[in-house]
């Protein structure tokens, strides 16, 4: 058993390792090639040259960021898995995605954006979030206790009918609107408002700690929940609560970045893949993990076009999904993936 | 001084319909109780019922005269554990699985499993022979074993009343013999009282000392084996014609069915 935290220790020193050379890779980086061993030196005296500008106000920012909001996904991800018990399942499953896209939308062909007002994007994401988010809790509802398979299929229902009213807008939408429709689909790290930036690593940071408060019943509900009843899990309450903190974090995700797709699904089956099913080692290594992953992915998109970016989703599906299959093909046991 | 274990006027069911009603027995500490019945006749519905998983309209579940139903969550846990039919399809290693029935005692901000969590899992997985087989893996167990381990990760719940339902229904004879026997063992050693729902009724009437057997939702009659196993009683409760004798060895009941074939050769 010592044995056992020892190797969780040494996992979470590997993957902040890890994590900490990504970064340093994102930090050198980009249009301008800045070298590491001058990276110290300009973030501590460069001040007002071009380099500390460009590490300072753009890479800096946006490294941080790409790890809330990694994290976040990864975090939403294993934690939705795991109440599911299915591994398919992934934070977009459930429609806020597709209620953030609308809300979106809604308020790009409105004409609301242009009002001035400060960041309408990411709060008419939210609210579309919400209102997803509210009507799949609602609609699952069975004399107060929430039927977890029913919320699958309701979640799913709801994405379809909030794609196809996409489809609706976007067929109806002036050419000059659509292109901001679809780039804010497509999902980007580009976030230049520094209190957005904050407000993600924040939530993330304190929903972390709080999925670490419901360790007892993530794990109990590996056997059911039924099961996790007999173990004396209050499963009504803690599956509320878990489906509560997956829907703040991918909400914000959601409004803030746009729908960056694939992180949330294949980290969390990534990791369990390789360390197991132990909900105390697997939620912590699962936001580095994803956090890692995604700045990753987001130095490769605004590099490897250079002047222009590609979209990041286009890279977290061929990284994420190729470096799966293999670890897949290569595993002997993928029931591992089954809880 | 209230009783061990103690149903009064149990009703209970799925929606409006009542699959049980008026439910009353005792199980005396330290006993073996197996509730027996045709499919239908309430069983699972009466052990939900106890369980909790299934909310009863009217009666009370006493467990020292305390309502099992007006329980915390964790408390009930450490009262009552349970082990089901149901094959584990979990990827979780066998100790892991065993150091779940310490759940809850654990404190809500705990992270780390104690000592005694490990000393007490350790010894019930050599109590139930299954301690040569902590890292393999649930999933990789065959049936008997996996049902061992259910049996050890009730255990390490420490509870007052262990409550099984059916646990020998996937499992060949050496097995079934294997689980009862152990059951058995720690219903004498440790004074565990068992309460079984078993489907076979020479293994109920092999192992309990008391039984109850259901008829359409209400007690037919509970009493000893020999009380209860007789050619009237299961003739009126499962409409099969049988032939009862006993033991030779064990002194108690054993049903015999006839087939169809052989009673009409008898009646010519």
């Amino acid at each position: 058993m010592q044995k056992k935290y020892l190797t969780w220790g040494m996992m979470i020193i590997l993957m902040l390792v890890i994590a900490l050379i990504v970064v340093l890779y994102s930090l050198s980086t980009g249009e301008l090639r800045i070298p590491l061993l001058k990276i110290p030196g300009i973030l501590m005296h460069g001040e007002g040259g071009v380099e500390y500008t460009i590490l300072h106000n753009i890479r800096l920012p946006r490294i941080v960021f790409g790890m809330a909001i990694g994290g976040a996904l990864s975090l939403a991800g294993v934690i939705l898995q795991g109440v599911y018990r299915n591994p398919l399942v992934e934070p977009y499953t459930l429609g806020i995605s597709g209620g953030a896209a609308v809300g979106v939308a809604l308020s790009i062909v409105f004409g609301i954006h242009l009002t001035h007002l400060i960041n309408i994007l990411p709060v008419s994401g939210f609210v579309g979030a919400l209102t997803t988010t509210f009507l799949v809790y609602v609609l699952s509802l069975k004399q107060g206790k929430l039927l977890i398979h029913k919320m699958i299929l309701t979640g799913v229902m709801i994405s379809f009918i909030a794609s196809s009213f996409m489809m609706f807008l976007l067929a109806t939408t002036k050419a000059e609107d659509l292109h901001s429709i679809i780039f804010w689909i497509m999902g980007s790290l580009d976030e230049t408002n520094s209190g957005l930036i904050y407000l993600s690593v924040v939530v993330s940071v304190v929903c972390l700690i709080a999925s670490y408060l419901f360790i007892q019943p993530l794990n109990a509900l590996r056997l059911g929940e039924e099961k996790a009843r007999h173990l004396g899990i209050n499963t009504d309450v803690a599956i509320k609560l878990l489906f509560l903190i997956s829907s703040v974090l991918t909400g914000l995700c959601v409004s803030v970045a746009g729908i960056i797709g694939f992180v949330g699904l294949i980290i969390p089956q990534l990791v369990r893949l390789i360390i197991g099913n132990d909900f105390r080692i697997l939620l912590i290594i699962s936001f580095i993990t994803g956090g890692a992953f995604l700045v990753f992915c987001d130095t490769i998109a605004r590099t490897i076009i250079s002047p222009n970016e590609l979209p990041i989703g286009v890279i977290t599906g061929i990284i994420g999904g190729s470096v799966f299959v293999v670890v897949l093909t290569r595993t002997k046991s993928i029931s591992k993936l089954a809880g | 001084m209230p009783d061990f274990f103690e149903i009064q006027n149990l009703t209970a069911g799925y929606g409006h319909d009542f699959h049980i009603r008026n439910i009353s027995f005792n199980i005396p500490k330290g006993s073996f109780t197996g509730i027996i019945g045709p499919n239908g006749s309430g069983k699972t519905t009466l052990f939900k019922s106890v369980t909790c998983e299934l909310i009863s309209k009217t009666g009370s579940i006493l467990l020292h005269g305390k309502d099992v139903r007006k329980m915390a969550f964790k408390e009930k846990a450490q009262n009552l554990a349970i082990v089901t039919q149901d094959i584990e399809t979990a990827y979780i290693p066998v100790q892991e699985y065993v150091l779940m029935g310490r759940i809850p005692y654990h404190h809500r901000f705990q992270f780390f499993e104690t000592k005694q969590d490990l000393e007490i899992v350790q010894n019930f997985m050599e109590l139930t022979g299954i301690a040569h087989l902590k890292d393999k893996y649930l999933n990789h167990l065959s049936g008997g074993e996996q049902q061992l381990a259910n049996i050890a990760k009730a255990l390490a719940q420490e509870p007052e009343l262990l409550l099984l339902d059916e646990p020998t229904s996937h499992l060949d004879i050496t097995h079934q013999v294997q689980v009862l026997n152990l059951v058995q063992r720690l219903n004498e050693q440790l004074g565990l009282t068992v309460l079984m729902v078993v489907h076979d009724l020479n293994l109920a009437s092999e192992y309990c000392d008391q039984l109850i057997m259901l008829k359409n939702g209400r007690i037919h009659i509970k009493g000893s084996p020999e009380e209860v196993l007789t050619y009237d009683h299961i003739e009126q409760v499962y409409n099969t014609l049988v032939v009862t004798k006993v033991n030779p060895v064990s002194g108690r009941p054993f049903v015999f069915l006839v087939s169809e074939k052989v009673i009409r050769q008898m009646k010519q």
